[in-house]
This record gives structure tokens, C-alpha cells and sequence, in this order.
């Protein structure tokens, strides 16, 4: 199995092309990014306003309980039963629109609650402060509630954009490309069987559902560098190596183990 | 000066923070506002910066109505200190400072080094200046605080239990630090707290208030304590009142003059010039360092010089022109009776007995002078 699998993905053949696998993974990308994209310009403003004045919390509430139960497959399908006759010609939206309905609607609620949850995690005392040295309500949001809530906020897109790749394949059962449609071609002739085709499709969905997972954990990791260096310092605790910032139980601690440099996201403890 | 005039607070359940306050805070002094929990202390200073609207009612900042000025303007103009200082996690200490000035526009590089400037006044060294608060202990961050409310040196400061979430040590430091920068600053201050001991220290005049926004008594703090103006007043001023009240008063005591030996010197010598079991030791300089008892010590040794470790430390030392507070004090902490008395440099002027701070503060009491007890020094 783990042989087919190889083969496969090693075989240049099966990368170049109008349905290769380079194909497959720009489309796939396309697809999750538009989904992202427009979520992010919808909850983002959204969660930010709820999160400012405090209104509209229970539209949160319920739009991310809802969003558990959405069954992604079914309601795919049922958009493409119904936009599809409205459209005439030489086009890819009957296809392309329910995928993207349906991603955004796993996007959404991501995004929004973590963009509402990250601001209202502000301290209040942080707030009360900004206000009464003069702030208007648009500088408290931009200068203080903005950077602090930003690694919840980033932690939303994240966990949107997992999503998103992760559903992104179902596209392929309407037609779609994306990394679905090596998964879906597989499945209909039949893998898992002692035969030359049979072991084809088992590299086949294999590389497919392989190729999903690297790119959402690719993805994932382009999304956390980012997220890394443009975070504030005195929220990540990753302050500035400097020994007296150290506290003398770490140094001591470090000196026994040996080491001088900092363990990866260490907090330091600032001497008092 | 900021006045209060008939300022009530009314929240739409009908709650009454604030009832029909009338109150002035003059300019260059410190106003504390005391008072138990649910007073509307914390109310009335908010209603200042509008933090808070009044319900009725006109507050006046030097001359001009506050409902009349956008809040924010408003704000950028008064200092602001609350309890937690309410640092902004993700700004270094030096960004924190320079928060107003760059809300105002002002020019970038003057504003970091006024803010320098100013971390140094509130006893903060200059490489705290690129720590982030999280960094820093409780008593540090308060300092930022107030330095970030100087930072576009307003004339008013607004100060909601600024000291009350660190170590009693600690507050007691930054509570001395505090009036020493009042004395170079002169700010119009406005500070809330609940604790009528960080009141009556703080204070140039204090309100206490009631519960339900009543203004209970407006006074100096000496006045506060040997004239409460109701029963509730005294209740909450609490006990030790009497010897409290004598930290505000100052009183010539005559000194009797002190027998002393040096560190080191014979027993022999500290015997003769002894006037009764103890001695007082001395240093070089002619500073107090302790006092010998000449029966020798309970393990029954017998000493031939005086030894700075077998002193006894108990006695406080009182200055002279300090408050009849600190000279009784220091005449029942000694282990001879005697309170030593020093100057402004430490160096023994002499010794007083209880009995004598007794007898000259039943003088003042008879004098009735007991009137300008206000005007004098914190204790």
C-alpha cells in the first residue's frame, strides 16, 4: 500500500497536465483561499464591531453553535441542485458557488468568534486606562484591543483555513478539481484490491489525501511564522534575551542543565 | 480647581451613586476621597474625566463647565491613575509613557526623552524602559503608571486606589514618593481610596463619604480626626484617633541633656557617667546607636568594653520639629524611658521623658492652641 502510494506520488507523470497533481493544488488552493478570503472580510469587521461594543454576543453565540451541525456534504449538494438550473452557457459557477457557499460557511464562525473572544479577553482595566488618558473609541480598537487580541484573533484564521482545506476536497464529487478529484477518481475503480488498476487508485487516493494534509499543515505553518513575528513581545513573553531579565532559579536550572540558550517560546521571569 | 456643584449620579434601576454633591478641590492640592464600599467614590472621580455623565448637576475644571468639552479632549488633559495602572500589555514601559503625548501630536523625540526624564522620577532605572509590563512587579508598574499620567504634564490628576493592590511595604514607599513629587509638581489631585489611614497621610483636605453619595464631612485630616462630624465620621476615621491626631502636632519639648558613651569604650567609663542602668552609645559623629544596659547581659558575662552587637535597638528616634507623635513615640519604645531626640542630621540633641510630652501636650490642649494643629507637618 505504503509501495502504491510512492509510486505514485514519485511518478512526474502523474504531476504534469491539465488534471495533474500541480493542477490539483492550484485549484485546491484557489478554492480555500477565495473561501478564507471572503470570510475574513466578513467576520473580521464583524467580530471587531461585537467585540468593541459588547452587542450582538448572542449572534456569535449562535452562529458558531449552528455551525457544528452544518452538515458541509448534504447542503453542497442541495446549492448545486438548486443554483445550477439558473445558469446557462460556457460557465463553472453552478460548481464553483456551492463549494464556496459552503466553505465560507465553515470559515465564518472561526473567525468571528475568536475575533469577538480575543477582544473581549482585553483586560478591562487595559481598556478603562486607554479610554481615560483620551482615546476615542477607534484608538482603543486599533492601538490596544487590536494587539492584544491579535494572537486569538490569528489562532481563529488558522483554525479557519484548516478547516477550509481539510472540507475543500468534497468539491471534487460535483466536478470540481482540487486535491478531491484524485481522491474521488480513485474511489470509483475501486482501490484496495490485488489488481495493476486497483493499485494505481490506492497511490492515487493516497496521494491525495496526503497532499491535502501537507498543505494544510504547510499552510498552518506559514500562518503561525507569521503569526510569531508580528506579535507583540510583551504578549508572547519572548522578550528580549538579556540575563538579568532571568530569574535566578531558571539560571540555576539552565546551569545545571547545561544549557545557555533559550528553550523556544521559554517565558523568562522578570526579576523583581 | 475642580468644584462639584449639586453633582448626582442616578443609574436607571434607581440606584443613587452620587446624591446632590457639592465639593471643591483646589488647585496644587491633594483631595482624597474616602469612604466605605458603594460611596460613590470611585463614581465622583470618574464623573470628572466623564468617564461617567452626571445624571445632574454641573462639574466645573477651572472655570469651565466639563460637559461642555469633548471627552476625549478632556481626557488627554487630566492625568489618570487606576489601581491596576492598566498598562498596555503589548507596549513596551517607554511607549506606555509616551501614550498622551502622541495622542496629542507632540513632537516624538521630545516626548521619549521628557519620558525618561520622568521614569526616573518615579524611581524606575532608564533599562526598564524597553521592558514590557508583564516584565515588571506590581509597585513597579503602578510607578509607570503615574509616570504615564505626567507624561503631557497635565495640571489635574485623577487617582482611583492607585496603591492599593501592592505590598504594604511597597505602598508605603511609593505613598512617601508620591507627596515628595507633589511637593516639585504641585498638581491638582484627586485620589480615591478606601483606606482613611492612606487618606489622612495623603491628604491636604479629605471628604469622607457615605454610603449612597452623601458628603459626610469635608476636612483637614487633623481636623478629621479630633473633630469628627458625625457618628458615622468617627466610626470610620477608627480608633487611636487621640494619639493619631498627635502626628499633626508639632510642639517644643524641652530636652534634658543625655550622658553618652562611644562604641568601644570602657565599661568602666559608661558606669561613671551613667545616670542610672542604661546608657546611650554613640558613634563618631555624635548619631544614636543604641543603648547598654550596665547590669551586663541575662547569660550573666561580664563585658569590659561597650559592644556595638550587645546593644539594645528598641528606642525610635524622634527629629526635632517633627510631630508630638513621633517624640512620645519615641520616649515609650526606649528601653531607659527616655525618647532620643535628634536633629535633622541624626546627630543626639537630647532625651525626653513620656511624662514631659504628656505634660507639654496637656499645655497645648489648655493653651486651646490645639486651632493650628492643622497647619502643621504629616507625621
Amino acid at each position: 500500500m505504503i509501495g502504491d502510494w510512492w509510486s505514485y506520488l514519485t511518478d512526474p507523470d502523474n504531476w504534469d497536465g491539465r488534471n495533474g497533481l500541480w493542477a490539483n493544488i492550484v485549484e485546491h488552493v484557489t478554492y480555500s483561499g477565495i473561501a478564507v478570503g471572503v470570510a475574513l472580510l466578513i467576520a473580521f469587521p464583524l467580530g471587531l464591531w461585537i467585540g468593541h461594543t459588547g452587542r450582538g454576543a448572542t449572534l456569535v453565540v449562535g452562529t458558531v453553535n449552528a455551525s457544528r451541525a452544518l452538515p458541509t456534504f448534504g447542503l453542497m449538494v442541495l446549492l448545486f441542485i438548486l443554483i445550477s438550473p439558473h445558469f446557462t452557457g460556457k460557465t463553472d459557477l453552478p460548481y464553483i458557488l456551492p463549494v464556496e457557499i459552503v466553505l465560507l460557511l465553515l470559515a465564518v464562525p472561526p473567525i468571528l468568534s475568536n475575533t469577538y473572544a480575543g477582544l473581549q479577553s482585553v483586560d478591562p482595566a487595559v481598556r478603562d486606562a486607554a479610554r481615560g488618558m483620551g482615546m476615542t473609541g477607534g484608538q482603543v480598537l486599533r492601538q490596544v484591543e487590536l494587539p492584544n487580541a491579535y494572537p486569538l484573533i490569528m489562532s481563529g484564521l488558522r483554525s479557519a483555513a484548516l478547516q477550509v482545506i481539510a472540507t475543500a476536497t468534497v468539491g471534487a464529487y460535483i466536478g470540481l478539481g482540487g486535491l478531491g478529484a484524485p481522491i474521488y477518481d480513485a474511489t470509483q475503480q475501486g482501490p484496495f484490491q490485488d489488481t495493476e488498476s486497483s493499485h494505481l487508485a490506492t497511490g492515487e487516493l493516497l496521494t491525495g489525501a496526503f497532499l491535502v494534509a501537507a498543505l494544510a499543515l504547510l499552510i498552518d505553518l506559514v500562518l503561525a511564522t507569521i503569526q510569531r513575528y508580528t506579535t507583540s513581545r510583551g504578549i508572547t513573553g519572548r522578550y528580549r534575551s538579556s540575563s538579568d531579565l532571568v530569574a535566578p532559579s531558571e539560571v540555576a536550572v539552565r546551569a545545571a542543565e547545561g544549557r545557555t540558550d533559550l528553550a523556544p517560546g521559554g517565558q523568562q521571569v522578570a526579576a523583581l | 480647581m475642580i468644584r462639584f456643584d449639586a453633582v448626582t449620579k442616578r443609574y436607571p434601576d434607581g440606584t443613587v451613586a452620587v446624591d446632590e454633591l457639592d465639593l471643591e478641590a483646589p488647585s496644587g492640592r491633594i483631595t482624597v476621597l474616602v469612604g466605605p464600599s458603594g460611596c460613590g467614590k470611585t463614581t465622583s472621580l470618574r464623573m470628572i474625566n466623564r468617564m461617567i455623565d452626571p445624571t445632574s448637576g454641573t462639574i466645573w475644571l477651572d472655570g469651565r463647565a466639563t460637559a461642555d468639552v469633548p471627552p476625549a479632549t478632556l481626557r488627554r488633559g487630566i492625568g489618570y491613575v487606576i489601581q491596576h495602572a492598566g498598562l498596555f500589555p503589548h507596549r513596551t514601559v517607554l511607549d506606555n509613557v509616551t501614550t498622551v503625548p502622541g495622542l496629542l501630536g507632540h513632537d516624538r523625540r521630545t516626548a521619549r526623552t521628557r519620558a525618561m526624564e520622568l521614569l526616573e522620577r518615579v524611581g524606575l532605572e532608564p533599562r526598564m524602559a524597553s521592558r514590557y509590563p508583564a516584565q515588571l512587579s506590581g509597585g513597579q508598574q503602578q510607578r509607570v503608571g503615574v509616570a504615564r499620567a505626567l507624561a503631557a504634564d497635565p495640571p489635574v490628576m485623577l487617582m482611583d486606589e492607585p496603591f492599593s493592590a501592592v505590598d504594604p511595604v511597597v505602598r508605603e514607599q511609593l505613598q512617601n514618593e508620591f507627596l515628595r513629587l507633589q511637593q516639585d509638581l504641585h498638581k491638582t489631585i484627586v485620589f480615591v481610596t478606601h483606606d482613611i489611614d492612606e487618606a489622612i497621610k495623603l491628604g491636604d483636605q479629605v471628604a469622607v463619604l457615605a454610603v449612597g453619595g452623601h458628603l459626610a464631612q469635608l476636612a483637614a485630616p487633623a481636623e478629621l480626626l479630633s473633630r469628627p462630624a458625625s457618628t458615622f465620621v468617627a466610626g470610620f476615621v477608627g480608633r487611636d484617633r487621640g494619639y493619631r491626631a498627635l502626628g499633626f502636632t508639632t510642639g517644643e519639648v524641652a530636652l534634658q541633656d543625655e550622658p553618652t558613651v562611644r562604641v568601644g569604650a570602657d565599661v568602666g567609663d559608661a558606669r561613671r557617667v551613667a545616670r542610672d542602668e542604661w546608657v546611650l552609645v554613640v558613634d563618631e559623629g555624635g548619631a544614636p546607636q543604641g543603648w547598654w544596659l550596665l547590669s551586663g547581659d541575662p547569660g550573666g558575662r561580664a563585658d569590659h568594653t561597650v559592644e556595638a552587637a550587645r546593644l539594645n535597638l528598641g528606642g525610635t528616634l524622634a527629629t526635632a520639629g517633627g510631630s508630638l507623635r513621633s517624640v512620645l513615640d519615641a520616649a515609650l519604645s526606649s528601653p531607659s524611658g527616655r525618647g532620643v531626640v535628634v536633629d535633622d542630621d541624626g546627630r543626639l540633641l537630647g532625651t525626653v521623658t513620656a511624662a514631659a510630652v504628656i505634660d507639654r501636650i496637656e499645655a497645648l490642649a489648655r493653651d486651646g492652641r490645639s486651632g493650628d494643629t492643622a497647619a502643621a507637618g504629616r507625621p
